[in-house]
């Protein structure tokens, strides 16, 4: 299918963030009719290279061409969504770009028609609307109100948007980490009458599966490279895994050490969630002191239960957790605290700090009735204080100062300000879920280096992370979840990532091997 | 296209000076209806200024306005710090004036010393547990608070209706719907001589300054703002969130309740259902002019406070309508709140 004539053609894209390069040297051609996968882990660089082609980004280096309606390929003006959409790419976010309080042809037609002429237009914006919704075989309904629809639904608004705007190139970015498994074959459905029809589609997805069911070609991104690209009628999945997860063991940074008591053990815990996928069934989990149980798996898959479990700020249904041997009482953030659990919020953003507040305020806030920081009620400032400009100088948080707001932090700051917080205290295990996602690779390693600190001084660790690169440098034993289910799948060493990404997309251990 | 873009921080002087900004704009808004209707707008004004602060007695009206909305604007500026929108003062500022009277207009007798503050906690005890009922409804059943809060204060005002004409009815009150008169004992003492001043303004004014310790220096008050900023982040540290709600709801329905003591222990003597003109309605204006701090609220009621007997006194001077002082307050507001949004973002131009 490369042999024919490209639609668009990208040639050594490189994007870099600062130290972090997103995208290195990427090449990628894609044909009339042709659905290429983008596979990769989060962060391999997959929507970063979209970001270019699309002209949110701007790359470092490298051109992106597209064909003329002569054939001929040519430049696109970087930077420039404009230039990309009259190119004829279009583009489905993870998050939907709608406006929730107009109805469906209204979002579709939107920006497409001056303002003025826009009801003048409507009946044929109808027609030509209803026509890609047969051909295409998108079912929705277009008078509805965007926020009367249901996630899917929204989803093929999206579709149709890009579409009404006669694109050549679609782009869906992980399009169906929002749909029902039903829904899912259904988009794939469709996609396939598209391509039929001559449409080039870019398929984002860390899936395993679905890329091996929807596309033809499969392009695989890892860490910023093009790792491999592969026909998918003679793809295997295990060496698209191999490819996807990379070959080579990770050198561990971990000191061998003799693992102590147990700090934490969970027996047949359920803990409840909205979704019976997001929820923790049944799970088991021991973690020793001078022990790093790194829990690997697909995102969605019961991680945050299992979190909010070992946080304090879910009790399970059923089941046991005993916290340094002794049994949990209180399900409460404050006892765990006082228990001697460290703990490193998913979301550090909207869980981790109080951006309105200061610095020192966010770094003091789990010891804030202890005393040393407040007699009788009231705040002792200055012991807050030396806190926080002590944690400013170990943990090298770069801000203005202890009083400033700490929404000024950036994201890798504000997880050095969360790791002072947590680990000044000698905590004898520590959660740490995605601790490092969305950070550069300097602060990575220092979260990395504070990690391994903790557990040679004594600390036990669960370390929740979809980057199993993390997973395999850090962690002593890994524990697979997957539908809110726990796997021992034991020791990095002698364990190879295929096995564990099979695991992580529900084959169990032996079948996995 | 108009693009606005939030600041990294807003300094002190700007949100100062935009403060003082908005009262100009608004003066010089409220100029126009004032030009319209005839009137020199600088008399007009001129003679607001002296009907509210010209005189001593004229001052001593305008404080004696401001202690029940200093009582009210802390009560809201506590509750709004932590999000939670306590819209029922003027309710539990009526139960709390029903409970001084309960105490103290005869019920008990016991010398001042006893009875003044026995009548404060009552008041207040009134005030936070009809705010308790709310919050309580929040945090279980996630009941939003500002139709719950709104609608008991119809209820509560029925409630002291039904009082005035049945069981708390004054037998010597000539058939008027009022209470027994609180007995002196239980009267909160008079500050000046031939003027309505009385030490509910004390109160006030202390409260105030035990707020602004409380929210800045003390636990509760970092608890508070916690909750208020992020409340996801707040549990997560382990601050019991929902104590803190429970623990601003009584706090801020007693201040409230203490306002109703005030006006009917205080001022009044007695308890009638017209005994606050939307005292409580006023305090949220009031804790938004002073930004939620708790020594901006002495300052807001004043100033309103200070528009309202002035504008008495202008209207019986030149005619216009004593609306006027609405108008104020109202544009005040629109001004600082507009103020308050410009100081936190930028506005900038761009074609595009």
């Amino acid at each position: 299918m490369t042999d024919r004539a490209p639609v668009l053609q990208l040639d050594g894209i490189t994007k870099r963030f600062g130290p972090l390069v997103a995208n290195d040297g990427i090449d990628l051609k894609l044909a009339p009719g042709e659905i290429v996968a983008l596979l990769g882990e989060n962060g391999a660089g997959k929507t970063t290279l979209m970001n270019i082609l699309f002209g949110h980004y701007t790359a470092d280096a490298g051109r992106v061409r597209v064909a003329d309606g002569a054939g001929g390929l040519r430049d696109l003006e970087p930077g420039s969504p404009a230039a990309a959409l009259a190119a004829g790419i279009g583009m489905v976010h993870q998050h939907f770009t709608l406006a929730e309080n107009l109805t469906g042809l209204e979002n579709i037609v939107l920006g497409t028609e001056p303002v003025l002429r826009f009801w003048g237009g409507r009946a044929e914006a109808r027609a030509k609307a209803a026509r890609l919704t047969r051909e295409s075989g998108l079912e929705v309904d277009l008078d509805a109100r965007v926020d009367q629809l249901a996630v899917g639904e929204r989803q093929r608004v999206e579709i149709l948007k890009a579409l009404y705007r006669d694109v050549r190139v679609l782009v869906l970015d992980e399009p169906t980490a929002v749909l029902t498994p039903q829904e899912a074959e259904g988009l794939f459905a469709v996609l396939r009458r598209l391509a039929a029809r001559g449409l080039a589609v870019v398929f984002i997805s860390h899936k395993l599966g679905e890329v091996l069911a929807v596309s033809h070609r499969i392009a695989v991104l890892r860490a910023g490279r093009k790792v491999g690209e592969l026909e998918t009628a003679r793809a295997d999945r295990r060496a698209i895994a191999d490819l996807m997860v990379g070959r080579e063991v990770a050198a561990s940074r971990r000191a061998p050490l003799e693992p102590g008591a147990p700090v934490l053990e969970i027996d047949g815990a359920d803990v409840a969630a909205s979704d019976a996928r997001r929820a923790l069934h049944g799970a088991t989990l021991r973690v020793r002191a001078r022990e790093i149980v790194g829990i690997a798996g697909v995102s969605g898959n019961g991680q945050a239960a299992l979190a909010a479990l070992i946080a304090g700020l879910a009790a399970p249904a059923r089941g046991e957790m005993r916290l340094n041997g002794r049994p949990v009482a209180r399900h409460d953030p404050r006892a765990f605290v006082e228990a001697g659990v460290a703990r490193v919020p998913e979301d550090r953003h909207h869980d981790g700090i109080i951006g309105a507040m200061t610095i020192a305020e966010n770094v003091a806030i789990e010891d804030i009735r202890a005393r040393g920081f407040q007699h009788w009620g009231f705040i002792d400032f200055a012991a807050i204080r030396a806190r926080a400009e002590a944690a400013i100088r170990d943990y090298d948080v770069r801000c203005p100062g202890p009083d400033a707001p700490a929404r000024l932090l950036s994201g890798g700051n504000i997880q050095k300000l969360i790791l002072a917080r947590v680990l000044e205290r000698d905590p004898r295990l520590i959660l740490a879920n995605q601790p490092t996602r969305g950070l550069d690779v300097g602060a990575q390693a220092e979260v990395h280096r504070r990690l391994l600190a903790a557990r040679e001084r004594g600390a036990g660790v669960v370390l929740i992370s979809e980057d199993l690169d993390e997973i395999f440098a850090l962690s002593d034993r890994i524990v697979v979840i997957h539908a809110g289910r726990l796997t021992e799948a034991g020791p990095p060493e002698g364990l190879d990532r295929g096995t564990v990404g099979l695991m992580m997309a529900g084959h169990g251990r032996e079948d996995a091997a | 296209m108009i693009r606005l873009e939030a600041r990294q921080s807003v300094p002190g002087w700007l949100r100062l000076a935009a403060t003082a900004g908005a009262g100009v704009a608004a003066l010089v808004l409220v100029a126009i209806p004032i030009a319209v209707a005839g009137v020199g707008v600088f008399d007009a004004y001129a003679l607001m200024a002296k009907g509210a602060f010209g005189t001593v007695f004229a001052a001593s009206e305008t404080l004696t306005r401001a202690t029940p909305l200093i009582l009210t604007g802390l009560a809201a500026a506590v509750a709004f710090r932590a999000k939670l929108w306590n819209i029922g003062a003027e309710g539990q500022l009526y139960a709390g004036a029903l409970a001084a009277v309960a105490v103290g207009s005869g019920a008990i007798s016991a010398p001042p010393a006893v009875m003044v503050p026995l009548v404060l906690v009552a008041g207040a005890l009134a005030g936070a547990l009809l705010m308790l009922g709310p919050a309580l409804l929040k945090l279980r059943f996630g009941a939003d608070e500002v139709v719950t809060t709104l609608l008991l204060n119809f209820v509560v005002l029925l409630f002291v209706q039904m009082m005035l004409e049945g069981p708390m009815k004054d037998p010597m009150g000539l058939g008027w719907p009022q209470s027994m008169p609180v007995t002196d004992a239980a009267s909160l003492p008079k500050l000046m001589a031939r003027t309505r001043l009385h030490a509910g303004l004390i109160i006030g004014l202390v409260l105030a300054v035990g707020v602004a310790i409380l929210m800045r220096r003390m636990v509760w008050g970092f608890e508070i703002r916690a909750v208020g900023e992020n409340a996801a982040a707040a549990r997560y540290a382990g601050v019991p969130v929902t104590a803190t709600m429970v623990r601003v709801a009584l706090i801020s329905g007693g201040l409230a309740g203490l306002a109703g003591v005030g006006e009917v222990a205080g001022l009044k003597g007695y308890l009638t259902s017209d005994l606050s003109p939307g005292f409580g309605y006023a305090g949220i204006v009031v804790a938004m002019l002073a930004g939620l701090s708790p020594i901006g609220v002495i300052v807001a009621a004043i100033f309103i406070a200070g528009v309202f007997v002035g504008a008495d006194s202008m209207s019986r001077a030149t005619g216009v309508s004593n609306y006027l002082a609405d108008l104020v307050v109202a544009m005040s507001l629109l001004c600082v709140l507009l103020g308050g949004f410009l100081t936190r973002f930028r506005i900038r131009l761009r074609r595009g």
